[in-house]
């Protein structure tokens, strides 16, 4: 019921969906986030904590089975290079009814962003550098703390 | 003890980690990061800014005035920008 991957390789999105699909779900909600091109970015690399990473995931991916009543949650985090248009993470999210698995796929991917162990940098041409972490993503975060769902 | 780098930290040391052996008056995340600079200047150089640095002991995010004692592998990196 909870599928956590960490892959270089592309990701399967009609796969993961089919899956979810076939617990026995009267709904699926899923994320796909998408590397951006941003002014020229040529490549995108994604680094983890090998272990650590996983480890998180899968607590995020259990603590929303805890909080929804879920037939299945799938978070699926590409690493190593990839370039704009690739997909970099998925997350799905299936229950009986849509609220419990849109909000449990907003609460995973605003958590994820702040609690999971990965590390962007970017590439323009000869150019690289380390992505900057968003205030905004902490705000996002923090209101499923706040909230008593 | 081990201590692993990521993302620029790593990029910045030049390796992955380093294994260490802190005296015991070394009792915080904070004071490994002191003590590892006062010999090496490009350690610290990447420790400099204390708010640039994000930690985690034995795989769990902890601050950085957390304790080290009993704690087998530290790790020192940026905030996280996955997702």
């Amino acid at each position: 019921m909870i599928d956590v991957r960490i892959q270089p390789e592309p990701i399967d999105l009609a796969g993961a969906l089919a899956r979810a699909e076939a617990s026995g779900a009267g709904a699926v909600a899923s994320f796909t986030g998408i590397v951006r091109d941003d002014g020229g970015v040529t490549e995108l690399f994604l680094e983890h904590y090998p272990g650590v990473t996983e480890r998180a995931l899968g607590d995020l991916a259990a603590e929303a089975a805890g909080r929804w009543p879920l037939s299945a949650v799938t978070v699926i985090h590409r690493v190593g290079a990839m370039v704009p248009g690739d997909r970099i993470v998925l997350v799905v999210a299936a229950s009986a009814h849509r609220q419990a698995a849109i909000e449990a796929t907003a609460f995973l991917i605003d958590r994820l962003k702040t609690e999971a162990p990965f590390w962007k940098r970017e590439r323009r041409g000869e150019t690289a550098s380390w992505v900057e972490p968003r205030a905004s993503d902490d705000a996002a975060a923090e209101r499923w703390r706040s909230s008593h769902t | 003890m081990r201590v692993l780098y990521f993302a620029w930290v790593r990029e910045r040391i030049g390796r992955d980690e380093d294994r260490l052996d802190p005296p015991p008056a070394v009792t915080t995340v904070a004071g490994l990061l002191d003590w590892m600079g006062r010999d090496d200047p490009v350690r610290a150089g990447a420790f400099a800014d204390r708010t640039r640095l994000r930690a985690a002991a034995d795989g769990r995010f902890v601050p950085l005035d957390a304790p080290i004692a009993g704690v087998s592998e530290i790790a020192i990196f940026p905030p996280v920008t996955g997702g």
